[in-house]
């Protein structure tokens, strides 16, 4: 069993839930951007959770299916066509040898996750089928997938077509998008107005937002406080002794534009970070468009943990309902 | 050296052992997250070390931040005594400063730079005091380096010059980060070097290149063969200038797999070092000779 793709879409890459363990060399976990949509479409189709599927942004590809499988597509809300036939998202359905899976314009949300029963079975490295082109692993040859390619999908179960995730635990963003964060790092760094203002101002997404990072502008620039710059750190006042960053650490290089580090974020670095978006938010963050407007809304550890706690809750409704 | 502990959201705990760059802070802080490692505290999942700080990655689900916390806290006295001691290598590593890709790419990216009327090499040479971009370069290369930590992007070095602090070479970031930069540039920010592993952004001020791959997935290289990131921490370098011809030459024997770089087993004690770092060097550097 392969699919066969003949439009790659603007950026389609395979992903899993990403490979832990070698941070501390550079290489970042990577994997789904969205953890709980790609969860679902392989439930949806019978697969572990951690299977590998197709992450696709803002267009989707065309896939032509070599033999009968069972399909689900969860996160974004994008048209999908099976021979020109409309399907349901965050639904599962049957695909016949032959038929071609392809995609609308993308109306709300960024990306979408297929699934297909058996999971994708390309080659893992480090434990990992997730695509990080930075450093050539995973994916196809360590690259997103491209018109052409022939990618294998394992041996599948048995689950049937027809099994829904209800819509009340789908997961999209608001207008304005909420993003709390839990204020920490370097969060000394800033004066308290320039801390007041950027939980005041509505940010917008910037054309720069990809599995590295998202950046942000459209907010007052921020003010530091006045200090003689560390030895080593660099002369202008976002400097820092290059550090670890944190998955979701919002780093505001010149205190102009924040950038969240995501998936495949770069492990440290020289800028100063003013906190992180907690864990409960992340897989938002990997639904904003460019030009969406963005509120962060500061918590504390109690809020983080207790949201963290609720998307749990949720994931725990979705194995209950498609069980 | 003042530590402070803070969360990165609720999954990071990062503890920095000082504001600014030394080795005492580079080894308390490996020495901590050795320790961390160590004691095998149920949720840890990623320990990084880094030149001043280190990070935990960790499940608040399995151990609660708070505990977490303190659990890493009760390490610190233990990093405090630790031996600042360690047998490690020191690696000869070829440089083309000057070379035309870096050249290339830093007048691309000018308008993130402080001074968009010279290159980046003319302006760090200014601003730390050097008449000549030639003085400069050879304060780059004629002491060794320490890898402080490895990081950024997959395998990427960062390295801290082993002289007197009067004599570090610092410079600032650029204002914005670039988008672009050569694979295997070797760059500078702050008060460190480093080598650009892969192609990708960056904010490092750009000097030179070199021909040796220091990361590769396929692990093509004889140096490789262990695992496909080469630099760890405590590595020590040495920076050898070449010029164009002998850059070519390198490139081609890379592609043949039939270049390995010159390598040498070495001891580095701080305490030895702080004592006499020009002794200290040229012991290091002529381990090298032998190699």
């Amino acid at each position: 069993m392969a699919l066969k793709i003949s439009k790659p879409g603007l950026s389609t890459s395979i992903q899993d839930l990403g490979r832990p363990g070698y941070f501390h060399l550079g290489i970042p976990i990577g994997g789904a951007m969205d953890r709980l949509a790609l969860r679902a479409a392989n439930m949806l189709v019978g697969n572990p959770e951690d299977a590998a599927g197709l992450e696709a942004v803002f267009l989707g590809p065309e896939i032509e299916f070599t033999e009968d499988a069972l399909v689900a597509v969860t996160g974004a809300d994008m048209p999908i066509m099976l021979d020109g036939e409309p399907r349901e998202g965050w639904t599962s359905f049957t695909v016949k040898a032959g038929q071609t899976l392809s995609f609308g314009f993308l109306k709300t949300g960024a990306r979408i996750y297929i699934a297909v029963a058996g999971g994708i079975a390309t080659e893992a490295d480090l434990g990992s089928r997730s695509t990080y082109p930075i450093g050539a692993l995973g994916g196809v040859e360590g690259r997103p997938v491209a018109e052409g390619d022939v990618i294998p999908v394992g041996d599948s179960g048995a689950a049937g077509e027809g099994q829904t995730v209800s819509t009340g635990l789908r997961r999209g963003p608001t207008n304005p998008a909420e993003l709390r964060v839990l204020p920490g790092l370097y969060w000394n760094r800033l004066t308290d107005a320039a801390g007041e203002g950027f939980f005041e101002d509505t940010w917008t997404v910037a054309p720069e937002a990809d599995r590295m990072g998202y950046r942000f502008r459209g907010g007052r620039p921020l003010e530091f406080v006045d200090r003689e710059q560390p030895f080593g750190a660099g002369a202008d006042p976002s400097n820092i002794v290059d550090g670890c960053y944190s998955y979701g650490s919002i780093q505001v290089p010149g205190g102009t534009e924040p950038i969240v580090l995501h998936r495949d974020a770069v492990s440290g670095g020289g800028y100063f970070t003013l906190g992180a978006i907690i864990s409960a938010d992340m897989d938002l963050i990997g639904q904003l468009q460019p030009n969406t407007p963005v509120k962060f809304v500061k918590t504390d550890m109690d809020g983080a943990l207790a949201a963290r706690r609720d998307r749990r809750a949720v994931l725990q409704s979705i194995r209950e309902e498609l069980a | 050296m003042k530590t402070r502990y803070t969360f990165g959201g609720d999954e990071h705990i990062y503890v920095e052992m000082d504001e600014e760059m030394s080795l005492d802070a580079f080894f308390k802080s490996l020495s901590m997250s050795n320790a961390v490692r160590a004691a095998d505290i149920p949720g840890v999942t990623e320990v990084c070390p880094a030149n001043a700080s280190f990070q935990v990655k960790f499940d608040p689900d399995v151990t609660h931040p708070d505990e977490m916390l303190a659990r890493i806290k009760e390490l610190e006295s233990q990093a405090e005594t630790a031996e600042k001691r360690m047998t490690t290598r020191i690696i000869e590593i070829p440089v083309f400063y000057q070379d035309p890709w870096t050249h290339d790419c830093v007048m691309r990216f000018r308008e993130r730079h402080q001074d968009p009327s010279g290159t980046d090499l003319d302006y760090a040479a200014r601003i730390n005091g050097y008449d000549s971009v030639e003085a400069f370069i050879e304060a780059h290369h004629s002491q060794p380096w320490f890898v402080s930590m490895v990081g950024f992007v997959a395998g990427l070095p960062f390295l801290y010059q082993l002289v007197e602090r009067e004599k570090q070479l610092e410079v600032p970031k650029y204002l914005r980060p670039r988008t672009d930069t050569p694979k295997l540039t070797v760059g500078y920010g702050g008060c460190f070097s480093c080598i650009y592993s892969v192609r990708g952004a960056g904010g490092y001020q750009m000097f030179g290149i070199t021909p040796m791959p220091i990361y590769d997935p396929e692990q093509k290289a004889s140096y490789l063969k262990d695992f496909m990131v080469f630099f760890k921490p405590g590595d020590i370098v040495k920076w050898k200038p070449i010029d164009r011809a002998e850059y070519d030459r390198i490139t081609a024997a890379v592609e043949a797999n039939d270049y390995a770089p010159r390598i040498a087993e070495v001891e580095f004690d701080l305490e030895a070092f702080n004592a006499d770092m020009a002794g200290t060097n040229a012991k290091l550097m002529e381990a090298l000779d032998g190699a």
